[in-house]
């Protein structure tokens, strides 16, 4: 009866309770990272009168979208699958085709001096009636033709991909394959 | 070592301690709660958003603010009808309410970051692009230029 130990409290649960605080976090919130497509949209238009730019005609690719989700592309009716591969060639113009965009010099201070369609324009144009899982397609494809072309550099002067290119390469590729995907002002053609 | 030894033998072999275990669990449960984000809101729209394969990930949730665009759920069949509608927050809203709600969202923000509030659509893959189209033409006059088509991983064709 002389000394006597006070007893421990019994910690052996506060385990299970934040197992069980650790589960509950688990359930309710999400880790899943949203993705998506980023776009710019072009700054609100003041005076409809001044928007008006000259363009040659050799450097547009009009996509039309229509109410059906029917695709044209430059004059051409158009499955979404060769879209990617039109793209590229448009924004490339590897032969120098008189009707594909016209290349510029330029002097880039990594890559040399270079030629290159800068003021090309892909214009995609929909209509209201459009659905959206078709839109993004397009989209997507555009997408597509410029990542593949830019990987396509990277990896031809760099031997990397773009992904792997550090921020100043990364800056020079993309001046070279500069996204330029330009959206009409919504009009409805085909009513609903 | 004779010493050693007898000490050991007059002893039991003392049990591995757990007292570190909660410690762990909860240095774990911190992790967690810092990296992942409770569930935005509520849906009151049905959502399958698109498949796409060239995504980007939205890095800042808190320079984030979305736009939901879809079907309403069937509760909300009754009272809002089965037309496209647009959520915002936790309510339903009309075109015009989107400007002011970038607007208000963007003051709410410290200053610095305002420039690089982006805005996620999160739209059905069945709705008509009259809609998305209405909303972007919104975002433009409100001065929110950056925009994001929220898509999952997956196959386009």
């Amino acid at each position: 009866m002389g000394k006597r130990k006070v007893p421990e409290i019994n910690s052996s649960s506060m385990a299970d309770i934040s197992f069980l605080l650790l589960i509950f976090f688990l359930v309710t919130t999400s880790m899943s990272v949203d993705k998506g497509l980023a776009r710019r949209l072009p700054p609100p238009v003041q005076n409809t009168e001044d928007m008006k730019i000259d363009v040659k005609e050799r450097n547009v690719l009009v996509v039309l979208l229509n109410t059906n989700n029917q695709l044209m592309v430059g004059g051409k009716y158009m499955d979404v699958k060769d879209l990617r591969e039109t793209a590229k060639e448009f924004i490339q113009n590897p032969h120098n085709d008189e009707n594909l965009p016209e290349k510029r010099d330029t002097i880039l201070p990594t890559l040399g001096a270079m030629k290159y369609t800068k003021n090309h324009v892909i214009s995609l144009q929909n209509d209201r009636g459009t659905e959206y899982q078709a839109y993004l397609k397009v989209q997507n494809e555009l997408d597509a033709a410029y990542n593949e072309l830019r990987d396509e550099l990277s990896k031809e002067r760099f031997g990397t991909t773009f992904a792997e290119l550090n921020e100043d390469l990364q800056d020079e590729v993309k001046a070279v394959y500069d996204k330029k995907i330009s959206e009409a002002e919504p009009k409805n053609y085909g009513g609903k | 070592m004779a010493k050693f030894k007898k000490s050991s033998n007059s002893k039991e072999v003392p049990a591995v301690s757990t007292a570190s275990l909660p410690d762990i669990i909860f240095m774990l449960l911190f992790f967690f709660m810092s990296v992942t984000t409770m569930k935005e809101v509520t849906y009151m729209v049905d959502i399958k958003v698109p498949t796409a394969t060239e995504l980007q990930s939205l890095e800042k949730k808190n320079l984030v603010r979305f736009v939901y665009v879809g079907q309403p759920l069937a509760q909300y069949r009754g009272t809002h009808g089965s037309e496209t509608q647009i959520q915002l927050d936790d309510a339903f809203a009309d075109v015009s309410l989107i400007e002011s709600y970038i607007v208000d969202e963007r003051s709410a923000m410290p200053e610095n970051d305002q420039s690089k509030l982006t805005v996620a659509l999160k739209v059905d893959k069945e709705t008509k692009m009259g809609v998305v189209s209405d909303i972007k033409q919104a975002l433009r006059r409100a001065y929110a230029l950056k925009i994001t088509y929220a898509a999952t991983p997956g196959n386009v064709y």
